[in-house]
Parts: structure tokens; C-alpha cells; sequence
């Protein structure tokens, strides 16, 4: 196990290889850049933009500012930074004085992590993630348990829509019915520390991922009901609810386990239109906001973030299989 | 002895798009204390849904038990509280199925899964219950018992697993023991084994067995007497050695036929039934066999033979003598 998470943390280093490789030329590629102002505004005078370029190091070739965001060089005054070996994500172009790390990790001052971008992200998958299993897994297992029933049928309906409507238009419709005309969440909140107002977006974040958990418990559990052990569970005399309980549950589960890695990926990207809908202070928004305004080192130190998540997200789905799957065996 | 079950007349259908297939026609047989009954017969002959309907193992919908009886100690399994029959599955009457490798939860250790239904029926603890699993594997022959309680199903090879699975049945010391096809998914040196097994395990704890096959070969050591479906008919039934002596249906006589024989010297080509199984689909007014039956009389399209006594013990549904070759 131990040897076997070695491996995995020492792939990552390839993986954010080539995530950052990429988002870097696409990065540049893209048209425009961190001094560009709306043309209506003022505009930042030649001299300024030329010793911005200096201080950011903007001005020596692509190669070198690849090398100095990975690696490191030498800045304006001749003193080595050290870049993204060191864990350093670089300074922010927008948010002066700031580092990416400071941004995204720092909370307001006297609170704990769960508070800072990074943190208020994170809950919000969490929250999004565990109202997909809670309501998704039960959703399937009775929806096979009674099938072609009425209960069947409206798990399907349900399911059906969460899979079809992006959550962008259902989170337009949600805040229709229950902010504008209901008038029973605040989307407009003061404060993140009331439950109420998480509901809305960890619901509509979540509501995907739970028809999709949802849709593939039941087809794995009329799977598994069909299988020979069990008629053998039941010709044991067992209570229909152990057999449903013990010898159908777990074995159901392990196709759903599958797919919760790619499901937590999409709880990431799918955050970024969620965050900036609600007004969210977490990571989704900063990142739309920092493409916008081509803060290259944020955009590249959020794209790293959110790719050694989905990593780490796909290692625990295989770590979590061990346990549901004694054939599987991690060497 | 005493009669210990008694099948009456059952009949069970299954409800599919094509229409209602009739997989077992009125059948009706009894099983006495400490017997075995074979109970032969082509693949979908009804063997398997005979016994399944008796514990209600059928899955419904789409199967149905439409008519008759299954008295056990005089009580009629199919008319029984869930509760009840739960209690007599496993404890009383319990089943070997036919394919060890799926017959097993794979995510549910071995000892857990033997244990089970020490817990529910005998109301034992994890200690008491995992003791009595050991016992039980030692006696059906798995070395290191007490270890390999907590290795799970793909660690064992297929004879083990099929020696445990008749552990698990076991463990309960049920009065009736059903073997579906138990040894069909083995290999010829391991169902050797098997059936030794089966037979010793009857000898020592003097349960009844039914045991289904399609192999005339395998059951000829083991019943006492045998039934021989086809297409959800009962067309003969006799003590085993009659039916080897004097098989009374055609049907018997073809499946004898189609056996290698080891006494023999000289070469003789095995010999096939010709044609296909009947489609169980209408329940017929004429010899569900007669199709493929050489010897077959005009009365064999108008009639389906009843179950007749052709000696004391031994019944055949058939117009015809096959022995003779004439009508009865």
C-alpha cells in the first residue's frame, strides 16, 4: 500500500508537468495581457507597463519565464526566487504584494483554513459531493429495489433532468423559484456562515453528479440482484433486508466508487460557473476572474491546484476499491 | 420411512414476452426420510424450477407457482409466511447450486458467509458459529480450516469452493439437501470427488438429498431412486436400478444410450437424441416428446401420456413399451 502510494505521488510530478506546459502557451497564446485595461478606462502609460514587465520578468523570452515560474531565476535586483519546486506560486499581477499561495490559502486574519479561498472551495464540494452520495445511492438502490414502479419512475425523472440540464441553467431556474419568487434563500448573502445560504449552490453543484450516482446504483444494483449469490444468500434463509444490506449493497457500490473520481472532477470545473453565479469568495471565482484579467501565475498556480486535486481524488477512488473489492489487490 | 416431502401436482410458470412458458407441468413425486432422489433431464427441462419453486426461490415477477402442493412435515411449503419459509431454507432444506465461482458473494470472506446462516437459524454468536464453520469445513475436507475462514471466494480453487458451498449448506444439519447440478461446472477428477464427499457426509448425518443432474452417469452410484423430466414433464420415475434395467420411456432410453460406457469392448458410436428440447411455450395436447421419439404411434399426437405404472415402483408416461415396441 505504502509503496503503492509512493508511485502515485511520484506521478504527479509528470502530471503537473504537462498541465503546466500547457496552460502556459495556451496561456500566452491567448490574445491580450495582465496590463490591458478596458478601453474605456485609463490606460497604464508605456513606461509603467515597461518596468512592470521588468519587475515580472515579462520582458526575457517565453522559454525563460517558463523555466523562472518552474524552476526559478534570478529577479530585476540579481536575488534568485525560487518558483514552483519551492511551492512558490508566484506573485500576483492584479493583486499587488500578494503571492497566488497567499491568495488562495491565507484566510482573513484570526480564522482557521476552512475560511480562506481554498477552504470555502473545498466545502462547497464536500457539501456537493456529499449530497450527490446521500441522496444518490439510496435514490438507486430503491429505484432497482422497485422497479418499473411509480417511486422508479420519478427517481428516473428526476435523475433524467439532472443529467440533461446543465447546472448553469438549473441554477438560473432554482434562484427563479426559491430566491426571487419564494423569497426563502438570500443569494445575495452578507455572510457565509449562515447553512441556509450553502443549500442552493451545493445543491445545484451537486445535482449532477447525484442523478449520475443515482442513475448507475440502480442499473448496478438490478445487476447484482441478479447475480447467483444471491438466490445463494437467500436459499440461506437470510432477511431480505440482510440480503439486500450485506450481499447487494457493497457489491453494487463498486462500479458507483468508479465513477466518483471523474465526478469529483466535474464538482471542480463544474464550481467555476457556480461560485461566480452565487458571488462565492472561493477559488472557482478567483479563477474565472484572474483568466479574465490574464494574472498569468494565478491562472497557472489555480489550473496546478485543481489538477493535483483531481489526482489526489482518482488515488483515494483506488484506495477506497481495495476496501469494497477484496480481488483487488494494490501492489 | 416417512414420507419427508411431498410434491403435489406443481406447476410454475413464467410470464416473458413471447408468451407464458410452462416450465413445470403437474409434477408430483415424494422423498422419504434419508432418501436420494435423483432427478434427471436435459438442460431447461423444468429440473431446477421444480426445486426452486419448492423453496420460492423463483424470481416473481415473471415466475409463478400457479398450482399445487409442497408438503414438508405436512405443511405446505408454498403456502407458508415469508417468515416461515425463511426459516425452513437454510436450517431444514438447504441447496448446493450448480457454479461455485458465482455462487458466492466475492466481496464477503468465506467464514462470514458460512457463518451466516448459523446465526439466523441456530441463533449462535460470531465465536460460536465461527467453531461450528470450522468443524464443518474440517469435515467436507478444506485443510487449515481455521485460516482460511477469513480468505475469500477467488482464493479458493473450484472443487474447494464447491466443497464449501456444501459446507454452508451443511452447517444447519438440515433434513433435505438439494443439489442443483453441483458438480456440472467441475472437472471429471474433482466431481469424483465431490460425489464421494456427498456420499459420505449422507452416510454420517443421514439427510435426505435431491440431486439434480443431466448426468445419468454421476447419479447411478448416488440415488436411491430417480425421476426423469422432460420438458417439464415427469415421464418416468423408478428405483435407480430399474431404471438402468428396464428404462420405460424412450426418453430414458435415449439419454442410456448416449453414455460412454467403460464394460464396453469393441466400438460403438455414442448415440444422440435427434431433434431439439420442446418450446415450453404452450402447454401441449400431445407427447411433449414425440417429436424425437422413434417410436412413435398415432395415439402420441392426440394423447400426452399420463404417469402409468409399468411394475410395482416404477411409472412411465408413454403409450408405447419401448422394450417391445408395442403399445401398452
Amino acid at each position: 500500500m505504502g509503496k503503492f502510494l509512493l508511485r502515485r505521488m511520484l506521478w504527479l510530478i509528470p502530471v503537473i508537468l504537462v498541465v503546466s506546459t500547457i496552460t502556459f502557451v495556451l496561456m500566452h497564446a491567448a490574445p491580450g495581457g495582465p496590463w490591458d485595461r478596458d478601453l474605456s478606462a485609463r490606460q497604464v502609460d508605456p513606461v509603467t507597463q515597461k518596468m512592470l514587465n521588468e519587475y515580472y520578468g515579462l520582458d526575457k523570452p517565453l522559454w525563460r519565464q517558463f523555466t523562472a515560474y518552474l524552476i526559478g531565476d534570478t529577479n530585476s535586483k540579481g536575488k534568485f526566487i525560487c518558483g514552483l519546486i519551492c511551492g512558490n506560486l508566484g506573485p500576483s499581477y492584479r493583486q499587488r504584494g500578494l503571492t497566488i499561495q497567499q491568495i488562495l490559502f491565507m484566510p482573513p486574519e484570526e480564522k482557521s483554513i476552512i475560511y480562506s479561498r481554498f477552504g470555502y472551495s473545498m466545502r462547497l464540494g464536500v457539501y456537493s459531493l456529499l449530497f450527490a452520495i446521500l441522496i444518490g445511492i439510496p435514490a438507486g438502490v430503491l429505484s432497482a429495489l422497485k422497479q418499473n414502479t411509480m417511486t422508479d419512475y420519478i427517481s428516473l425523472f428526476i435523475v433524467t433532468i439532472g443529467i440533461s440540464v446543465p447546472n448553469f441553467v438549473m441554477a438560473i431556474f432554482l434562484i427563479i423559484i426559491f430566491a426571487s419568487t419564494l423569497h426563502m434563500v438570500n443569494i445575495v448573502p452578507r455572510s457565509w456562515d449562515e447553512v441556509s445560504v450553502w443549500v442552493l449552490p451545493a445543491v445545484i453543484l451537486g445535482f449532477g453528479t447525484m442523478a449520475r450516482t443515482a442513475r448507475l446504483t440502480r442499473a448496478s444494483m438490478l445487476e447484482t440482484m441478479r447475480q447467483d449469490y444471491i438466490r445463494t444468500a437467500r436459499s440461506k434463509g437470510l432477511a431480505e433486508r440482510v440480503v439486500i444490506v450485506r450481499h447487494m449493497i457493497k457489491n453494487s457500490l463498486i462500479p458507483v466508487v468508479t465513477m466518483l473520481g471523474p465526478a469529483l472532477a466535474g464538482l471542480v470545473t463544474g464550481s467555476f460557473i457556480i461560485e461566480t453565479m452565487f458571488g462565492f469568495p472561493g477559488m472557482g471565482r478567483a479563477y474565472v476572474t484572474a483568466i479574465g484579467q490574464r494574472d498569468y501565475s494565478m491562472i497557472m498556480g489555480t489550473t496546478l491546484i485543481y489538477a493535483v486535486l483531481v489526482a489526489l481524488a482518482n488515488v483515494s477512488v483506488d484506495m477506497i476499491y481495495v476496501f469494497l473489492d477484496p480481488r483487488i489487490r494494490l501492489e | 420411512m416417512a414420507e419427508l416431502l411431498s410434491v403435489q401436482g406443481l406447476e410454475t410458470q413464467f410470464r416473458t414476452r413471447e408468451g407464458i412458458v410452462h416450465a413445470v407441468n403437474g409434477v408430483s413425486f415424494g422423498l422419504k426420510e434419508g432418501e436420494t432422489l435423483g432427478i434427471v433431464g436435459e438442460s431447461g427441462c423444468g429440473k431446477s424450477v421444480t426445486v426452486m419453486s419448492m423453496l420460492r426461490l423463483i424470481p416473481s415477477p415473471p415466475g409463478k407457482v400457479s398450482a399445487g402442493k409442497a408438503l414438508f412435515q405436512g405443511k405446505d411449503l408454498l403456502k407458508m409466511s415469508d417468515d416461515e419459509i425463511r426459516h425452513v431454507r437454510g436450517s431444514q432444506i438447504s441447496m448446493v447450486f450448480q457454479d461455485p465461482m458465482t455462487s458466492f458473494n466475492p466481496v464477503l470472506t468465506i467464514g462470514r458467509q458460512v457463518t451466516e446462516p448459523l446465526e439466523v437459524h441456530m441463533g449462535m454468536n460470531r465465536k460460536q458459529a465461527d467453531d461450528r464453520a470450522v468443524e464443518m469445513l474440517s469435515k467436507v475436507g478444506i485443510p487449515n480450516p481455521r485460516d482460511r475462514m477469513n480468505d475469500y471466494p477467488h482464493q479458493f480453487s473450484g472443487g474447494m469452493r464447491q466443497r464449501v458451498m456444501i459446507a454452508m449448506a451443511l452447517v444447519c444439519t438440515p433434513q433435505i439437501l438439494i443439489a442443483d447440478e453441483p458438480t456440472t461446472a467441475l472437472d471429471v477428477t474433482i466431481q469424483a470427488q465431490i460425489i464421494e464427499l456427498a456420499k459420505r457426509i449422507r452416510d454420517d448425518l443421514g439427510m435426505a438429498i435431491i440431486w439434480i443432474t443431466h448426468d445419468l452417469g454421476v447419479i447411478a452410484g448416488l440415488a436411491d431412486r430417480l425421476v426423469v423430466m422432460y420438458g417439464g414433464f415427469i415421464i418416468e420415475t423408478a428405483p435407480i436400478r430399474d431404471v438402468y434395467a428396464h428404462p420405460s420411456h424412450p426418453y430414458t432410453l435415449g439419454l442410456l444410450g448416449s453414455l460412454p460406457r467403460m464394460d464396453e469392448t469393441g466400438q460403438r458410436r455414442l448415440v444422440s437424441i435427434d431433434g431439439l428440447p420442446p418450446v415450453l411455450l404452450e402447454k401441449p395436447n400431445f407427447c411433449p416428446f414425440a417429436p424425437r421419439c422413434k417410436y412413435v404411434v398415432e395415439r402420441c399426437w392426440k394423447e400426452n401420456p399420463p404417469l402409468m405404472q409399468v411394475s410395482p415402483d416404477h411409472t412411465a408416461a408413454c403409450w408405447v413399451n419401448p422394450e417391445t415396441g408395442r403399445e401398452r
